[in-house]
């Protein structure tokens, strides 16, 4: 088998512009098949833009890409047809049951053996009995697993699921997780925009993007490793008050609270590690710690806004 | 307690959402101004130069100044001069002229003679009001309008009553009951509100709610999404029209004297015309309180301009053309022709293509209009 036909997603240089504004700029990506591929981001980062040029809800400006072996300039209506794409916002309608929903969107495909599969989705969700509810009625966990049945009713082999837990509760979520994990067993590939940390290691790789660019991919080690970051935390009483002139000192880039702790970060381990011991006294304790995925994003989104954000600004 | 800061909030808070929404804006000042226009310039109740066909059997110098008295009345215009009155009778089932001057052949004789001379004026009556000031005016050419031709001996005719009789045959319409006129209209302007409006929401709707995206999302073309959109309400219309018919025929005694199968098939037309203007105007608008506001649009020049308040042929020219764009004038002289006239395919043709060419260049529109993505 060729490298071309193991990936599931690749596109290379994809471009978009909303008036002047670019929201996606010259973006590359490689989704191996059958993996959980995590995206992730700041808000108005350019992940939804990103997902709607691969299932070609829109047209790239520049760049050019294949999806399941189909270029989305030319075959978007092939792509269409194997792709799951499910929306940030519930977009299926509410004053439709939930059954008419999912044969709406079974008819939509036109999937054989309709009632079937409608009443196989309806007992994966555990919903027969409220089959005639309205959609509109449900509360966000549930709209979430609707969504997810009815993007999967016609045997997609590439789901893209954009923030599909937001506003879920923490018990949903990970039943949620559950299910992708089984669907990727399965061989189906799993392109997940997400904001929370916690999900990102529940991925098989993840790709960072800010201001429309793609900042840092590979696997949770990979992408934590690859920042160079070294990472201390000082826990104490009234850790916060330090927090000011921390700031201050050669070698932190970053001070994050976290609770009655600190997170002391920064690329240059020998000062980092100077000024952080310079203020350990009684009662305040400093160690060594990994640092997390979310000290490394916020680490890569203070050097964009340093370096890539006056740029934008100027172009502009 | 009444807080002046808090309603000031409010007040400052409308002024800059109805300054976002500029297409409300626009509606605000614009149908006003439509409507100054149209009831101001457009609309009159008094149409004068009406198309008439003469048909002369006595070529005198009575009945040449006949003519002239009529012309000069400022009321009929004389269009056609046909030579039987088969012709000028087909020519008022089309609606070519609305009336029809007939002059026998022993007009001037008989005028001569002092011996009851006739002429027949058959006037379309669908419209009462459209026929009524100019019906008045001819008594007044019977009365004195050949008095420049009656002289010497025949002096003694000008005074005293009218030297010849104008009979006067109100066609389709004797008694000039206005329901007649307005019942089948009425069925033209129901179908123009509800269709459009249905239509106009259908796929703001589906913007507004977010499921549009769900929609593009699956492979279906923007062919299947309009004709399954369009469909249901061709079927609405229809059972609006059977409740409209109904009521024209029990309540209203209307008369129907054409085809009813006719009417049905150029209802498809009028009817599909329709839903694709409407469907048009929802890949146009933004919201569905926008789409409303391009109905009302739509609508309030559909009543004003179409015939069906106001006498088409009182309006003046850049009026009546402006008519011509909408459907419902179309309709109106379809339906009206088709009913009251019982006017065959040949008779209502001139007012059937309008409907088709409208309807695929609507259709074309708002196929290029629909957006497959997002962008």
């Amino acid at each position: 088998m060729s490298a071309a036909t193991d990936l599931a997603i690749e596109v290379n240089g994809l471009t978009k512009r909303f008036g002047d504004k670019v929201v996606v700029d010259n973006f590359s990506m490689q989704v191996p098949r059958g993996k959980i591929y995590g995206f992730l981001g700041p808000n108005g980062s350019g992940k939804t833009t990103t997902i709607r040029m691969i299932c070609g809800l829109l047209t790239p400006d520049a760049g050019r890409g294949t999806v399941l072996g189909y270029d989305i300039a030319r075959d978007s209506e092939r792509i269409k047809r194997e792709v799951g794409y499910m929306t940030q916002r519930f977009s299926l309608y509410e004053d439709l049951s939930i059954e008419e929903n999912l044969d709406f969107v079974a008819r939509m495909y036109g999937v054989k053996e309709r009632k079937r599969r409608v009443d196989e989705a309806l007992e994966g969700l555990g919903l027969q009995a409220r089959r005639k509810q309205l959609s509109g009625t449900l509360s966000g966990g549930w709209k979430q697993r609707l969504a997810l049945a009815a993007c999967l009713i016609h045997d997609p082999r590439l789901l893209l699921l954009d923030e599909p837990t937001a506003g879920v509760d923490p018990s949903a979520r990970r039943d949620f997780w559950d299910h992708i994990h089984d669907l990727a067993h399965q061989g189906i590939t799993v392109l997940v925009s997400t904001h929370y940390m916690d999900e990102a290691e529940r991925c098989h790789a993840i790709a960072y993007i800010a201001y429309g660019k793609l900042l840092a991919h590979g696997t949770l080690r990979e992408v934590i490793d690859a920042a160079h970051l070294s990472t201390w935390e000082i826990e104490g009483d009234n850790v916060i008050a330090i927090a000011a002139s921390l700031r201050q000192m050669p070698g932190v880039e970053m001070v994050a609270p976290f609770g009655n702790t600190l997170h002391v970060s920064g690329t240059d381990a020998g000062k980092l590690a100077a000024s952080v011991k310079s203020v350990r006294r009684e009662g305040v304790a400093v160690r060594q710690v990994d640092p997390t995925l979310e000290d490394v994003f916020i680490h890569m989104m203070r050097e964009m806004g340093a370096s890539a954000h006056p740029d934008a600004r100027r172009a502009a | 307690m009444f807080s002046p800061t808090r309603c000031f909030a409010v007040l400052l808070k409308e002024f800059v959402q109805m300054r976002r929404d500029r297409l409300t804006f626009a509606m605000m000042l614009g149908v006003p101004l439509m409507q100054l226009v149209l009831f101001g310039y457009a609309i009159n109740m008094d149409p004068k130069g009406l198309p008439a066909a003469v048909v002369t059997a006595d070529p005198s110098v009575f009945s040449r100044s006949l003519v002239r008295a009529l012309q000069n009345t400022g009321y009929f215009t004389v269009v056609a001069a046909p030579a039987t009155v088969d012709e000028a009778d087909r020519m008022l089932a089309r609606g070519e002229v609305q009336f029809v001057l007939q002059v026998p052949e022993d007009f001037s004789r008989r005028l001569q003679r002092g011996d009851s001379a006739v002429v027949l004026v058959e006037a379309d009556a669908t419209d009462p009001a459209a026929t009524s000031n100019a019906i008045a005016a001819l008594n007044q050419v019977a009365l004195t309008g050949l008095d420049h031709d009656l002289t010497g001996p025949l002096a003694g005719l000008r005074a005293g009553p009218a030297p010849f009789e104008v009979r006067i045959h109100r066609r389709y319409n004797p008694e000039g009951v206005t329901q007649y006129n307005i019942v089948p209209g009425l069925m033209g302007v129901v179908l123009t509100m509800t269709m459009v409006m249905m239509t106009s929401i259908a796929m703001t709707r589906e913007r507004e709610r977010g499921t549009m995206e769900n929609l593009l999302a699956t492979p279906v073309r923007p062919l299947e999404v309009m004709l399954g959109k369009i469909v249901p309400y061709i079927v609405v219309g229809y059972v609006q029209v059977i409740v409209i018919l109904l009521a024209a025929k029990f309540l209203f005694d209307v008369p129907m004297l054409g085809s009813l199968t006719l009417l049905s098939a150029v209802l498809i037309l009028y009817i599909a015309a329709l839903l694709a203007i409407g469907f048009t105007f929802s890949t146009l608008a933004r919201n569905q309180m926008q789409a409303m506001q391009m109905t009302m649009f739509f609508f309030l020049p559909s009543i004003l301009l179409s015939g069906f308040m106001f006498p088409f042929r009182g309006m003046p020219a850049w009026a009546q053309d402006l008519g011509q764009v909408l459907p419902l004038t179309h309709f109106l002289r379809v339906v009206r022709g088709i009913l009251l006239k019982g006017a065959g395919f040949a008779d209502i043709a001139a007012s059937v293509w309008p409907l088709a060419l409208i309807l695929v260049a609507v259709s074309a529109l708002a196929l290029k209009r629909y957006q497959r993505t997002l962008d």
